[in-house]
């Protein structure tokens, strides 16, 4: 792995664990289970941080999306493939992109969605996430790879 | 049996008489709103009130039907330290808000122009104009209708009282022991459901207005298209010399105050703690969100620029 890869890789753990911490904090677990209590994690029960913190950290997952997919059409495509793996942490990806971006426009003002729609998309993001969680697991355990020579 | 007159009896039949022609008006108000897709508000003149609660019952009575009845005992809650809140036992208190009371009486003594007074203030749900409750539900248990009616649907809700937490008023009430939680994971996940003000959401669908409107024998309230409301409010404030609560607290509320006194002065001497909201200045709770949603959308360029440079770097590199 080069110098350039493992920068990317750090910068891509960093992003989604961020992602996943402030994403769960939407819902009211950290301060029940206590989690908040554990001296410095008390922001995981402030909403308001969390969420701020989610958005933040959104912005930087889909500019490294972009980059990435770009970097990838660009230069890539001669050097690289991509994995199935790849496709299936893409797609998955993409879709937390989409249901979220529908989240934040939903968050502004004047902008009405119905209930169902609302639970509908709530549900999936949430689902994406658990999903790419667990096949995250599952491709390290098994080394993986999002691309091959 | 001999027929008895209860002053609520009394009272509400004269209302009923004596508001009739103002009731009409106010509802024709409203179905224009809703003709132009515009929320409705709520003008509340602080000055009118009397406190004679009549609101507070006629809400309690027509909003009955909505109320949670809990099974007990309550499921064992994990971890230990998790409380069940059960007001199931004290329906009839109200003088603060409760999942059984949605609206109640605030009271403040100020004195204006020198003199001692007593002022009475009804207090329920401000119904935000970007109610954060509803935004950042993360069940989609809470709902903002076109009218700008926020609810709590109790079939959704899991009671994990975010809504709450971040209400600026700290509005929604939770009762235990009801709800979609007890058939999920009732020991480690939710608590109940949150309940507060739903503007009589099905009386408006139905035609009809508000109890707490219909009931006021002092048409303490005014029904209408927020715009207009808006407009009357600062009408009332100039004709008083007072001051308007809700045009920009929080955003922008649907439920405006207007007063003869300082809201600040009034915030000072009010009762205020768990189910007794404030009066005091709120800054928009969702303009953080909102404003880093705008940068969300510089993102992708950002990360398209990023890659384009590095093509562009290397393809120089090449060429030298």
């Amino acid at each position: 792995m080069t110098f350039y890869e493992r920068v990317i890789k750090y910068f891509y753990i960093v992003i989604i664990t961020f992602l996943t911490l402030t994403g769960f904090g939407q819902m009211p677990i950290f301060k029940r289970y206590r989690i908040a209590d554990i001296p410095g994690l008390g922001w995981l029960a402030e909403f308001y941080i969390t969420h701020a913190m989610h958005y933040i950290f959104a912005s930087l997952l889909i500019a490294l999306s972009v980059y990435l997919f770009f970097d990838h059409i660009f230069i890539g495509k001669k050097e690289r493939k991509i994995t199935t793996t790849g496709y299936v942490k893409g797609v998955m990806i993409l879709g937390l992109i989409i249901t979220g971006g529908l989240m934040v426009f939903k968050n502004l003002s004047g902008i009405l969605y119905s209930p169902i729609v609302i639970s509908i998309l709530d549900l999936s993001h949430l689902i994406l996430c658990m999903t790419l969680l667990f096949y995250s697991l599952f491709t390290l355990i098994k080394a993986k790879r999002w691309t091959m020579k | 049996m001999k027929p008895t007159i209860t002053r609520r009896s009394f009272l509400k039949g004269t209302i009923t008489a004596a508001c009739s022609i103002a009731t009409s008006s106010s509802l024709a108000k409203a179905a224009a709103g809703l003709e132009n897709g515009q929320p409705i508000a709520t003008l509340l003149d602080i000055s009118k009130c009397v406190g004679c609660q009549e609101c507070v019952y006629a809400c309690k009575e027509v909003n009955a039907n909505k109320y949670p009845k809990p099974q007990k005992p309550f499921p064992k809650m994990y971890p230990n330290g998790v409380k069940a809140e059960d007001w199931s036992d004290k329906t009839d208190v109200i003088d603060r808000l409760t999942p059984y009371n949605w609206l109640y009486i605030q009271s403040a003594t100020v004195e204006i122009d020198g003199e001692q007074k007593d002022l009475t203030i009804p207090r329920r749900c401000m119904h935000c104009s970007n109610p954060p409750c509803v935004k950042l539900c993360p069940w989609g248990a809470a709902v903002q209708l076109d009218n700008g009616i926020s609810r709590i649907d109790a079939d959704i809700c899991l009671g994990g009282a975010k809504c709450q937490t971040v209400c600026p008023w700290l509005i929604p009430q939770r009762q235990t022991g009801v709800g979609l939680y007890l058939d999920i994971l009732p020991s480690f996940a939710g608590n109940g459901v949150m309940y507060k003000c739903d503007r009589c959401y099905n009386r408006i669908t139905k035609g009809e207005i508000p109890a707490c409107i219909e009931a006021c024998p002092e048409n303490v309230q005014t029904i209408g298209p927020r715009d207009e409301i808006l407009k009357q409010a600062y009408e009332l404030a100039k004709s008083m010399n007072g001051y308007i609560y809700g045009e920009n607290e929080n955003g922008g509320t649907n439920t405006l105050y207007v007063s003869p006194v300082p809201f600040d002065k009034l915030n000072s001497v009010i009762e205020k703690g768990k189910g007794k909201p404030h009066l005091a200045a709120v800054k928009d709770s969702m303009e953080t969100g909102n404003k880093l949603a705008v940068a969300m959308l510089i993102a992708p360029f950002a990360g398209a620029v990023g890659a384009a440079m590095k093509f562009y770097s290397i393809n120089k590199k090449n060429d030298d």
